[in-house]
């Protein structure tokens, strides 16, 4: 391991937030003319590692190197200047100005009277271009290129500062299929010429067609760190989840009962080829009552986006959804709740809770319009639902009239699903309902859901945890880069198989672009899936 | 002394200092303020003076009811003068068909104008101090072409009574005003209308996947905006007994968006204060006042307003850190 000595390093770095260890105790090295993937789940300590290697924060333990030598960046203007060079997931470009402009931003060649040297500038920005194969006008503004095409800028602007370690961050999230190779293109160059690369991403097939060596992360910890071929994607997989391959234990630490819930009949959602570009490529999918459908996925492989489209809170592209066999419209929460779906969003803050509303005023939000006559809300049929669900899911708080803001995340959450169960929904789509509260209130939740289901609601679960979607669900979908990879049902449903569709996807193409089958799945078991 | 133990259990000590002065801070400012004037100020203590100070108050608060609404949804009007200018001048016009159809042609003008500010924030998606701010620039422009720049008397009398009139001793715009006010008041407090804007205000996301109609609530909360800035330039109108839309309601927006932030509702939108805010609109009218009869300079009546606006904010921003 020792060969050489790595061009960026940190050496058993920590980093503490308010009642988080971020960063905990890890240790990193990019050698030069690697390119190192750097993967692990939301969380896992990505994006702090990155932070602490460009001076975005100062580790609170250990130390950070830049060829050999200890730094301290105190701002990440420091660590461009030294030669490392970032390109974030959000292009930070400025739209009006000129491809040139933007690649040459903040070091403009000058001339003799210290104005800028424009056709020096577009010059160079052509040469640089040229040398990527990146086709772009150097001296059209940004806003009239192509989607996909500022990422490509934002990339020539950071290869062309004479860097020596460039950290990409999932820089192929807004490019197509043939960007993606241009950038593979770029990104070989800059290994030629013995420049290290951090590559961040979520998609398996990038990481093993470009990486070399792989670092994995998870909750704050490094777990794994080596060359990437010795490690099969399987592997890789259940390392990001933590997960053990020989743990196929069925009843858990989960609160999921275990018999069988008695679930059949007609489907009561049929989704079909919902597809939003380029986050969703025809998922289709049923539930039928009393029946969980788990929903697996890696970041970014679009469960979120799924749920939001059969709840209308997406724009798509194509797709219909219908409930009961009759097709609503789609694109109107509105119209999705009318025929009686409920949607938890995981983002809970910024999209369930209304913070400085009352519980009572949060728990009634969706029912207002059943709860009122005339654009009049009844106070008495309010207090009554509120009453009700408040004492059912046990909310604990001072009062209804408390600010939700002030309640606990596990009873936030109670209180978003008050709002839909007061709806009583045919159909609920819970989005990592478990995330971010506490293990009793997760438990409680698990255990309602659970409950739910066997009064004979459909429900769509999506969750990051393999353990909770292979207990929860009587059948599984596994997602993966926007479309369904694999169906499991019944004991199919094991994490060593959900793992195995993340890892390589169905490769057969049975339930790539088909409709799910109930029962028998065509792609069910992972040992099917070969590489594409 | 602690006042922020008085105003919950749950909030102690330095906490709960600024929610206290946001809730109750502008109650006590006016009470300080008429207590200064009793003392110092020369004939204060009268009926009339009472009386003339909740007359003058009356167009800054139906204009204070309809953006306390529109602030409530984390939006803002700016054009509400210029739309009392376009209802004032849209006044006279047809006031040859009697004062129903002047004073209908006068609200339909400013509901339309409050559409135009609706959709262009509910469907177009621009920033509402943007949309707003065209109507603001275009709006007494326009009212002056209707006009031709001119001052037109009003002689009908029943226009003149809505700012002239004193049924039981009460002037007619304080009564408009005291309508609008309940009328407000019950919007916000009992119809699920109510609950859509402050749940848009809240968190908008949150209010859409919860299935509310959000932009046709944000139209209507600019109509709404719209209607009440009518009444106040027909109120203002008719007090004048003339449509001067070059002077009516200039700098108006000004002094109602002081009067909902000083009376507690956060321009960030998710909660209405209407009892602050009519005591808002109400202080800022008693600053003036406290002024002009004391012969003060107006300047300092300014610098005063802008110390108090600097403190609500101020007040407004210490909650959302805590």
């Amino acid at each position: 391991m020792e060969r050489a000595n790595p061009v960026l390093e940190v050496r058993r770095g920590t980093k503490r937030f308010p009642g988080v260890l971020a960063l905990d105790d890890v240790s990193f090295g990019l050698m030069p003319g690697e390119v190192h993937a750097l993967v692990g789940e939301n969380g896992a300590g990505k994006s702090t590692l990155i932070k602490v290697l460009t001076g975005v924060y100062q580790p609170d333990e250990g130390e950070v190197l830049f060829q050999n030598e200890e730094v301290s960046f105190s701002s990440p203007k420091e660590s461009q200047a030294a030669g490392i060079s970032t390109i974030y997931q959000e292009v930070n470009l400025i739209p009006l100005l000129s491809v040139a402009q933007n690649i040459f931003l903040g070091r403009e060649p000058r001339n003799r009277l210290g104005l800028i040297d424009v056709p020096r500038m577009n010059r160079e920005a052509r040469e640089v271009l040229e040398r990527y194969s990146i086709e772009a006008d150097p001296k059209a503004p940004l806003t009239s290129l192509s989607l996909g095409l500022p990422q490509m800028v934002a990339i020539t602007r950071a290869v062309s500062i004479d860097a020596r370690a460039v950290i990409m961050d999932e820089p192929t999230s807004s490019l197509e299929a043939r960007e993606v190779e241009t950038l593979f293109g770029v990104i070989r160059q800059l290994k030629e010429a013995g420049i290290g690369v951090i590559y961040v991403s979520h998609r398996m097939g990038e990481l093993y067609e470009i990486c070399d060596s792989v670092t994995v992360l998870r909750d704050g910890k490094l777990v794994h760190s080596g060359p990437l071929s010795e490690l099969s994607k399987l592997e890789l997989v259940s390392l990001m989840l933590g997960r053990e391959l020989d743990e196929v234990q069925k009843k858990g630490a989960t609160s999921f009962g275990e018999e069988e819930r008695a679930s059949g009949g007609e489907p009561i959602l049929e989704a079909r080829d919902l597809t939003e570009l380029p986050l969703l490529r025809g998922v289709s999918l049923d539930v039928r009552p009393g029946e969980i459908l788990g929903l697996a996925g890696l970041l970014g492989a679009g469960r979120t986006e799924t749920a939001k489209a059969i709840f209308g809170a997406g724009q798509l592209d194509a797709g219909s959804v219908k409930v009961g066999g009759r097709e609503i419209r789609t694109g109107s929460p509105a119209a999705a709740i009318k025929a009686g779906i409920a949607f938890l969003p995981e983002d809970r803050k910024s999209e369930g809770i209304i913070p400085d509303l009352s519980v009572r005023e949060n728990i009634v939000a969706a029912a207002l319009p059943r709860l009122s006559r005339a654009g009049l809300v009844s106070e008495k049929a309010q207090d009554e639902v509120v009453e009700r669900f408040m004492q059912s899911l046990g909310i604990k708080a001072s009062g209804p009239d408390q600010p939700v803001r002030e309640l606990s995340g596990g009873n936030q959450q109670k209180v978003m699903l008050a709002r839909w169960l007061c709806m009583d929904p045919k159909v609920l789509i819970l989005d990592e309902p478990t995330r971010g509260i506490d293990v009793g209130a997760k438990a409680e939740i698990q255990k309602l859901v659970d409950d739910l289901a066997r009064d004979g609601l459909g429900v769509v679960f999506i969750s990051s945890e393999l353990e909770e979607v292979v207990e929860g669900s009587d059948r599984a979908i596994a997602l993966r880069e926007g479309a369904v990879v694999g169906v499991l049902s019944g004991d199919e449903v094991s994490e060593r198989n959900l793992m195995g569709m993340l890892a390589e996807g169905g490769a057969e193409g049975g339930a790539t672009d088909g409709k799910p089958e109930n029962g028998k799945p065509e792609n069910g078991k992972q040992e099917n899936g070969g590489t594409p | 002394m602690s006042g922020g133990t008085a105003a919950g259990g749950r909030s102690l000590g330095r906490a709960g200092v600024a929610p206290w002065l946001r809730d109750r801070g502008v109650y006590v400012a006016f009470v300080l303020l008429l207590v200064f004037n009793l003392i110092v100020t020369e004939n204060f203590a009268s009926i009339g003076t009472l009386t003339n100070l909740l007359v003058q108050v009356s167009p800054v608060l139906l204009v204070s009811l309809g953006l306390a609404l529109v602030i409530g949804t984390e939006g803002i009007d700016l054009s509400v003068g210029a739309i009392m200018a376009l209802a004032s001048a849209a006044l006279p016009l047809y006031l040859g068909y009697g004062w129903p159809v002047a004073i209908g042609l006068s609200l339909f003008v400013g509901i339309a104008a409050g559409l135009v500010n609706g959709s262009l924030v509910a469907f177009a998606g621009v920033q509402p101090i943007v949309a707003t701010l065209a109507l603001l620039v275009a709006g007494r422009g326009l009212a002056q072409i209707f006009t031709n720049g001119q001052l037109l008397i009003v002689t009908d009398p029943v226009v003149l009574a809505l700012g002239q009139a004193r049924p039981f001793g009460i002037p007619a715009p304080v009564i408009v005003a005291t309508v609008a006010v309940a009328v407000v008041a019950f919007l916000i407090r009992r119809t699920t209308f109510g609950r859509y804007v402050v749940a848009i205000g809240g968190n908008r996301s949150a209010s859409f996947l919860s299935g509310h109609p959000v932009r046709r609530t944000l139209l209507a909360v600019y109509a709404i905006s719209g209607l009440l800035a009518a009444v106040a330039g027909i109120v203002a109108t008719a007090r004048l007994g003339a449509s001067d839309p070059s002077n009516v309601g200039v700098l108006i927006e000004l002094s109602a968006i002081t009067a909902v932030v000083v009376g507690g509702t956060p321009l960030t939108g998710g909660r209405i204060r209407l009892a602050g805010t009519v005591m808002g609109a109400l202080l800022m009218q008693l600053i003036s006042t406290t002024f002009i009869s004391n012969n003060l300079p107006f300047t300092w009546a300014q610098v005063l307003t802008a110390g108090i606006i600097l403190i609500a904010v101020y007040v407004q921003k210490g909650r959302g850190a805590a």
